[in-house]
């Protein structure tokens, strides 16, 4: 299955049930029903297959009926029941049936269709097993957009510039493996959960990130904000999983400002703050404050706080840049990359000055890093020291990721709180 | 339950840290207490530890005639240098015995599954409906 089901189809008949919304249900639901019927059915592919060709069958009923009063609940029963009618039709299936029996003897039998009820925690069953660390981060990656996201195989490779064949490959691969190598289906247990956390929180932070640098349909960040929020209402009391989603949420906040309507950035101190989204500034601010009283700091935590100074300050100037020091203290002690000293050296060149963040930039072993040539050029520049600005920044444009950055470094753009836009 | 193998792979040549005597009594104690543990747990299935890559000779079918070669048959400066065999309730199971090899040995350790529990299942889920889409 390479699309999702088509929306447009007898849309006309029933002018309440509109394309989006049926679009948006698939979105929203199919995480969850796959999940359960994961759980139920211990394969991901009878999953997948089931809850697909359960919405074909929604399009059409829904269309004339309308739109149930729980359309999630009535997605996973049907799936549920035609996943148990094909698997009837198919010796395999059958087998896989009569262990199910025995397995679940307690539950009565599974067979029976009766009304699935959403375990709370299938989706994040799910997600551990998505990002379990024996997959690779791309097959982590691509795995949760697709089972847990409800992209489709197109759309996963799509956002990650990648051939559709050759995503399809890799999302067969990782399902393989996982039914090969028994790859469990459950939330670890409490002292295997802040190792396996780490690549669950890694997988949604990329994902955000790729939207950023990649600005197409679909759209990565808002999928990551919402990914964050499902982990942060499944596992209320990781202090991590709340600083992820204020993290995203904080940045997302900017996302009008940050970029102009040709494409290319702006920086944090020239957005226009009265384009930033206060709800989600101050949903982002409360969670960094409920993690502040906690006092169980983490990099994703500290890197909202952060985030959430820079929210507080009505102009750049009014930011308070030694707090944001104070931060990258900390953070620097929980992360100690070049690439967080790099940010840390940024905001001391605003309370000490550009002598002062240069000589802390030029110890550090960035060379390949675009914005570690673009924060000298910034540094260099505002020191007068003009012939090597243009160089650093020479350099910094040969290096951009992206064009967007490629085009705002070549056009001399100040570089300092580039990393912070 | 499904069977995995915990493979030792050894790479000729290769610049480790010498054990010093007393750190070698000690990891081989360690190894005895672990193996001790995978049997009791009803875990161990078989184990061993292989000779070096040159005492190997290869039989193959060449023209209906046997023939025999001395040697390895990769010439490869990777090899196997020891395995255990598992029996785990799944990979997470598998990975923490590894882990605990690993840690003793000091050697990193490769962990696969068996195709034989449950053969025919996973021989027809390999080229399976799932190969159709992903």
């Amino acid at each position: 299955m390479t699309a999702r089901p088509d929306a447009g189809r007898n849309v006309d008949a029933a002018p309440e049930l509109d394309a989006a919304e049926v679009g948006r249900i698939f979105r929203e639901e199919s995480g969850r029903s796959v999940a359960a019927l994961i759980r139920v059915f211990g394969d991901i592919d009878v999953a997948e297959d089931a809850v697909q060709e359960a919405f074909i069958v929604a399009l059409r009923k829904w269309a004339s009926d309308g739109l149930p009063p729980n359309p999630g609940g009535w997605i996973t029963t049907t799936a549920r029941n035609l996943a148990i009618d094909r698997l009837r039709r198919e010796s395999r299936g059958r087998e896989l049936l009569s262990e199910l029996a025995v397995l679940s003897s307690g539950n009565g039998d599974p067979s029976l269709p009766e009304e699935v009820g959403p375990v709370q925690d299938d989706r994040l069953r799910l997600i551990f097993t998505c990002c379990h660390p024996a997959l690779s981060r791309d097959s982590q990656v691509a795995l949760t957009l697709r089972l847990l996201g409800g992209l489709s195989t197109e759309e996963v490779a799509r956002s990650f510039l990648v051939a559709e064949a050759t995503m399809a490959q890799r999302l067969v691969r990782a399902k393989r493996k996982i039914k090969a190598a028994r790859i469990p289906y459950r939330v670890p247990e409490q002292h295997e959960l802040l190792d396996r956390l780490h690549p669950v929180l890694a997988v949604v932070y990329l994902l955000y990130n790729a939207g950023v640098a990649n600005p197409a349909e679909p759209d990565l960040c808002s999928e990551a904000v919402r990914l964050a929020r499902i982990l942060a209402t499944l596992m209320p009391d990781e202090p991590e999983v709340a600083g992820l989603l204020a993290l995203l949420l904080l940045t997302e906040s900017r996302r009008a400002s940050r970029t102009r309507s040709d494409g290319t950035l702006v920086l944090l101190g020239e957005q226009d703050r009265r384009r930033w989204d206060r709800a989600m500034i101050e949903e982002g601010q409360a969670i960094v404050r409920r993690c502040l009283r906690r006092n169980q700091p983490g990099v994703y935590q500290l890197q909202a706080a952060i985030n959430a100074v820079h929210a507080d300050a009505a102009t750049i100037e009014q930011t308070d840049w030694s707090q944001i020091v104070a931060l990258y203290d900390q953070l620097l002690a929980v992360a100690p990359t070049h690439v967080v000293a790099l940010n840390r050296a940024i905001a001391i060149g605003e309370v000490r000055g550009p002598a002062a963040a240069l000589a802390l930039v030029d110890e550090l072993a960035l060379d390949n890093y675009y914005a570690f040539h673009a924060t000298r050029a910034d540094l260099l520049r505002r020191l007068g020291r003009n012939g090597e600005a243009a160089a650093a920044y020479k350099h910094a444009a040969a290096l951009a990721p992206t064009d967007a950055e490629r085009d705002f470094l070549r056009l001399g753009g100040r570089a300092s709180r580039l990393s912070n836009g | 339950m499904a069977q995995y193998l915990l493979s030792v792979h050894s790479v000729e040549g290769e610049v480790r840290e010498p054990m010093t005597e007393q750190e070698m009594q000690q990891s081989w104690k360690q190894v005895g207490i672990l193996e001790k543990e995978m049997m009791s747990a009803g875990a161990w299935v078989f184990s061993g530890r292989l000779h070096e890559p040159d005492t190997a000779t290869v039989v193959r079918v060449a023209n209906g005639e046997v023939l025999t070669t001395d040697g390895p048959f990769v010439e490869s400066k990777d090899h196997l240098g020891g395995f255990y065999i598992i029996e785990a309730r799944d990979l997470d199971a598998a990975l923490a015995w590894a882990s605990r090899v690993t840690a003793a040995i000091k050697v990193p350790i490769e962990v696969r599954p068996f195709a034989a529990v449950g053969a025919v299942d996973d021989a027809l889920a390999a080229q399976s409906p799932g190969d159709r889409k992903a």
